[in-house]
Order: structure tokens, then C-alpha cells, then sequence
């Protein structure tokens, strides 16, 4: 009788789990980190086929005037809760500068003007979202390389981290936005600091005063709101070390797919 | 070959590397499925061309408000239905505002990230998979032998056709072989669908975009090749049930050893003499 009951009940718990397999036995799957760290694995091959593969100088498409979208949507913060960043917007911008440092020859301060007095690179680009839609803008701004040739870069420098004034958790959240890239992508020609964007300086959704633009990447790489670029050797001390703000979130840290 | 007791004859189907290659397709397949949902959850519309048009999308999936209560509601070139309780607005108590349901997605908690964690681990996985299948069947002779119909069975197509619809299956020694529906579809799965699958997800990434603009521009552009390979990914799924189904009426006993031990018997042929 027991024994019945028991294989009855044992059946249905089978049954019934076999009916939750999908969801429970992937959730489970999906929250071990055994095995989130095998599948973590499939963005190194990515990155180490797209880096074996494909040509280190090949440039994003880029397109024409007719081709910008008439609206380009904002994601992630459109207007950084904090109170340093918002005293900056009032006055345009004048008193913000930009901080380049880190593993550099000589650390740099730059003004607006400053970065306006580079040469320009000018380039319509598609901006593809990790959610999955595509905008096209038009961006000015000066290449990423020649900011760090100025400074001069350490010869231990690896990464060029970016720290933004806004932080996804609203006011009271201390994690602020960060970005970092490797060196091919920072000095690739693509690779600017845009204050510009469809021929008119920077809105606050866009990323005002200066976002970073990195075509051959997904959106949440080209951090917006940069207040400080820092040359590193290694980026595991920042955040919880995955070196971006989505990143130590679970996304991938090389998002060129 | 082999005769058994009852007089069914026993034939080595299918060989090892088709089993092993087969079984993971089907794992692959079904996760790359629901964590593709998961990422398809992140922004539940589709477009042409390279960018998004926000206010016209082809297709769309989301909640709506109907009569001061909560709708789901899915847009196909315009045309709106109610599919509360399943895209759009699901749950238990039909209150999960997301295009697919949960029980469809994985992970089944909204989560773009895992999501894509899992969809890009299976999509290598399957590559290799199809490499190593493709290789062999290629050089075992099985693509000619097996799959390519001949002149002869492609005048059969209406014929295997109409038979395959009354569920009446081949016997005897025409079991021994795939029949030409069979092949036509395993070829189309194999060579069109699955490799479109491949390059429409490639082509979603900026990186390879950078490197081989034409392939993007051929498909029609970034947005037409996600939404391509959203049709494929259902096509497959459709391919995949007509499949299960074939197996089932088939001789699911039968075709589900044969595709695990490779062995499958064919009945033996019982004339009935004329009188």
C-alpha cells in the first residue's frame, strides 16, 4: 500500500518534473556557476575567432545623411542623476574636464575647446543594440589615439578604462557606469570621442558632454557622460573585475556579437 | 544485416558519427530555440533594412490596454490579435508582460544576458557539431548515398507525398532507404536552413559587419537579417515537429532505437496469395 503510494507519488514528482525540465532545469542550470562558467567560455572563443579572423583594421560600414534615423532611441541613463554632472550641464559644459590618466607618459586636463582643437573624424555609423535595434547617427569627434598619443602611453598599459558620471541604480547607487576596451580597439580609426552627434553638439540622452563611440561593438560599450580615461594594465580591481559596469552584470565584456 | 527469430530482417541505419551528431543537433537546437525567445524578449519586434523604424515594425509582440485591462497583443504587417495567454501577456494569473511566456524562454526569468550566455555557447557548439557531421558525411559518401534523391524518386515526390499524408509508410526494401520527402527536407534543414540560421546571426554582429559588409547588405541589412533568421528559427521548429511526429507514426520504437543503437528492423513482407 505504502509502497504503491510511494511509486505513485514518485511518478508523478517524475512527471511533473519532466514537465518543469525547460524552465526549472535550466533556471537551475542557469544560476550554477559551474556551469556559467562553461558557458562563459564561448565568449573567449568569439573573441579569439573574430580576433583571428577578421581583419584588425576592417572599418564599421558607414553610411550616408539620407540613412540617420529620425529618432535614434536613448538606452540606459538618459540623464545622470548626479549632482556634480548636473552642476557642469548648467553651465554648458565650460568648467568640465576631461581626465586622462593612469599608465601614461604625462596626464592630461582637456577642455571642450580642447578636444575640439584635434583633428575631427566625422562618420555615420549603424548603432546596434545588445536588445536587438539598430539606429543609424551621424558622430564628430576626435579619434581615441590621438588623445592617447598625446599623453603617451605606458608601454604596461592594456586597457583604456572609461568612468562615466551616471549610474544605472538611480541617486543613491555608488556603482558608476565604466567601460573598458584593449588596444586594438582603442586605436582603431572608428575608435572617437564624440562630441557631436548628427552635427550638433551632444544631447544629455546621447551622452553630453562626450561619449565614446566603438563601431565594431555592441551599444553598452560606447559609454556616454566620460568624465575620466584611465590607461590600466589590468581592470580586475574595478567593479567586480569584468571590467565594464554590464559586464560584472553578466554580459559580455567583448561585445562584438 | 541480420535476420532475427521473427523473421525481421535487422539493418545497420545509422552509423555512429550520424547518431552522436544528431543528438546534439537536437540539444542545440532546442536551447539555441528558447534562449533565442529570451534575447527575441529583449526587444520583442522585427524590421527591414538596416536600421529600426520604430513606428512601423513588421512584426511586434507586446501588452496592451483594452477595456481597462491588460491585453496581449500581437501586430503581423498591421493586422492586430488578442493572444492574452500566450504573447504578449502570460502567467499564471496572466500577468507577465512579455512577448514570449516564460515556460518558452531560458532562462524562464527575464534575462537578456544569461540568455545570450547560453544562445552563443550552443551556437558554437552546434557549429562544431555541423562541421564534424559535414565532414563526415561528405567524405563517407553519405550526402550522395543517403540524402540526394535520384531522378527516379524525385518523379515520386507527388507520390510519397500523397502516401505520407494517408500515413502510409515505405516497407519492406524501400525502409531500407530514406525516402524522397525525407531527403528533400533533411537536404533543405541541412543546406538552407541551418546554414541561413548561421550566417543571419553572424551578420547581427557589429564586428563581422565590419569585416564583410556585403554579407549584411545581401541579406537586406541588420534588421532584415534578424528578422530572417527569426523565420528560420521557426522553420525549423516547424520542421522539427512535422519530424517528431513522422517519428512517432512511424514506429517510434523502431526509428527511436535506430537512431540510438543504430539498428532498425524491417517487418518482414507478408504476401497474401491470391485465391
Amino acid at each position: 500500500m505504502s509502497n504503491q503510494f510511494n511509486r505513485r507519488r514518485v511518478l508523478a514528482r517524475l512527471v511533473a518534473s519532466l514537465g518543469a525540465l525547460p524552465l526549472a532545469g535550466c533556471d537551475f542550470f542557469s544560476d550554477n556557476a559551474s556551469v556559467r562558467n562553461v558557458l562563459d567560455r564561448a565568449e573567449s572563443l568569439t573573441m579569439a575567432a573574430q580576433r583571428l579572423l577578421l581583419s584588425r583594421h576592417a572599418l564599421a560600414q558607414e553610411f550616408t545623411e539620407a540613412d540617420i534615423s529620425t529618432h535614434f532611441r536613448a538606452n540606459g541613463s538618459t540623464d545622470p542623476d548626479d549632482d556634480a554632472y548636473q552642476i557642469l550641464a548648467q553651465s554648458g559644459f565650460k568648467d568640465w574636464r576631461l581626465q586622462v590618466d593612469g599608465l601614461v607618459q604625462s596626464p592630461l586636463q582637456l577642455s571642450l575647446d580642447d578636444l575640439r582643437a584635434f583633428p575631427a573624424r566625422t562618420q555615420i555609423t549603424r548603432h546596434d543594440c545588445v536588445e536587438g535595434w539598430s539606429c543609424i547617427g551621424k558622430w564628430t569627434g576626435v579619434p581615441l589615439s590621438m588623445v592617447l598619443q598625446r599623453a603617451g602611453l605606458k608601454p604596461d598599459a592594456k586597457y583604456i578604462v572609461f568612468y562615466c558620471a551616471d549610474s544605472l541604480g538611480g541617486y543613491l547607487d555608488q556603482n558608476k557606469y565604466y567601460e573598458s576596451i584593449d588596444l586594438i580597439d582603442a586605436f582603431h580609426p572608428q575608435t572617437i570621442l564624440a562630441y557631436d552627434m548628427n552635427g550638433a553638439p551632444l544631447e544629455t540622452p546621447y551622452g553630453a558632454p562626450l561619449r565614446v563611440r566603438i563601431e565594431r561593438q555592441l551599444g553598452y560599450k560606447m559609454a556616454k557622460y566620460i568624465m575620466r580615461i584611465e590607461a590600466v594594465e589590468t581592470f580586475r580591481h574595478l567593479g567586480a573585475g569584468r571590467g565594464s559596469y554590464w559586464a560584472d552584470r553578466n554580459y559580455e565584456w567583448y561585445a562584438g556579437i | 544485416m541480420t535476420t532475427v527469430a521473427n523473421g525481421d530482417e535487422v539493418v545497420y541505419r545509422h552509423s555512429g558519427v550520424i547518431r552522436l551528431t544528431h543528438w546534439v543537433a537536437v540539444l542545440c537546437v532546442a536551447l539555441l530555440f528558447l534562449s533565442g525567445l529570451q534575447i527575441f524578449n529583449a526587444h520583442p519586434a522585427l524590421y527591414l533594412g538596416q536600421r529600426s523604424d520604430f513606428a512601423r515594425p513588421i512584426a511586434s509582440v507586446g501588452a496592451a490596454q483594452e477595456d481597462n485591462r491588460t491585453i496581449g497583443v500581437t501586430k503581423i504587417f498591421g493586422f492586430s490579435f488578442d493572444t492574452t495567454g500566450f504573447l504578449g501577456l502570460s502567467g499564471p494569473a496572466n500577468e507577465d508582460e512579455q512577448a514570449f511566456p516564460s515556460w518558452l524562454t531560458l532562462p524562464g526569468y527575464q534575462d537578456l544576458a544569461i540568455g545570450r550566455r547560453w544562445h552563443f555557447f550552443f551556437a558554437w557548439l552546434l557549429v562544431f557539431n555541423g562541421m564534424g557531421y559535414l565532414l563526415y558525411s561528405l567524405l563517407s559518401g553519405h550526402v550522395w548515398h543517403d540524402l540526394v534523391p535520384s531522378a527516379r524518386q524525385l518523379r515520386g515526390t507527388g507520390t510519397s507525398l500523397r502516401d505520407h499524408l494517408l500515413l502510409r509508410f515505405p516497407r519492406g526494401e524501400e525502409a531500407k532507404h530514406y525516402n524522397v520527402l525525407q531527403r528533400l527536407s533533411y537536404l533543405i534543414v541541412l543546406f538552407v536552413l541551418v546554414p541561413l540560421l548561421i550566417v543571419t546571426g553572424l551578420t547581427m554582429s557589429p564586428g563581422l559587419d565590419a569585416a564583410f559588409p556585403f554579407l549584411t547588405n545581401a541579406l537586406g541589412g541588420r534588421q532584415s537579417a534578424r528578422t530572417i533568421h527569426f523565420i528560420c528559427a521557426f522553420a525549423l521548429v516547424a520542421f522539427a515537429i512535422i519530424h517528431v511526429v513522422m517519428v512517432l507514426l512511424s514506429g517510434v520504437l523502431n526509428n527511436m532505437r535506430s537512431m540510438i543503437t543504430g539498428w532498425y528492423a524491417i517487418k518482414r513482407e507478408t504476401h497474401v496469395e491470391p485465391i
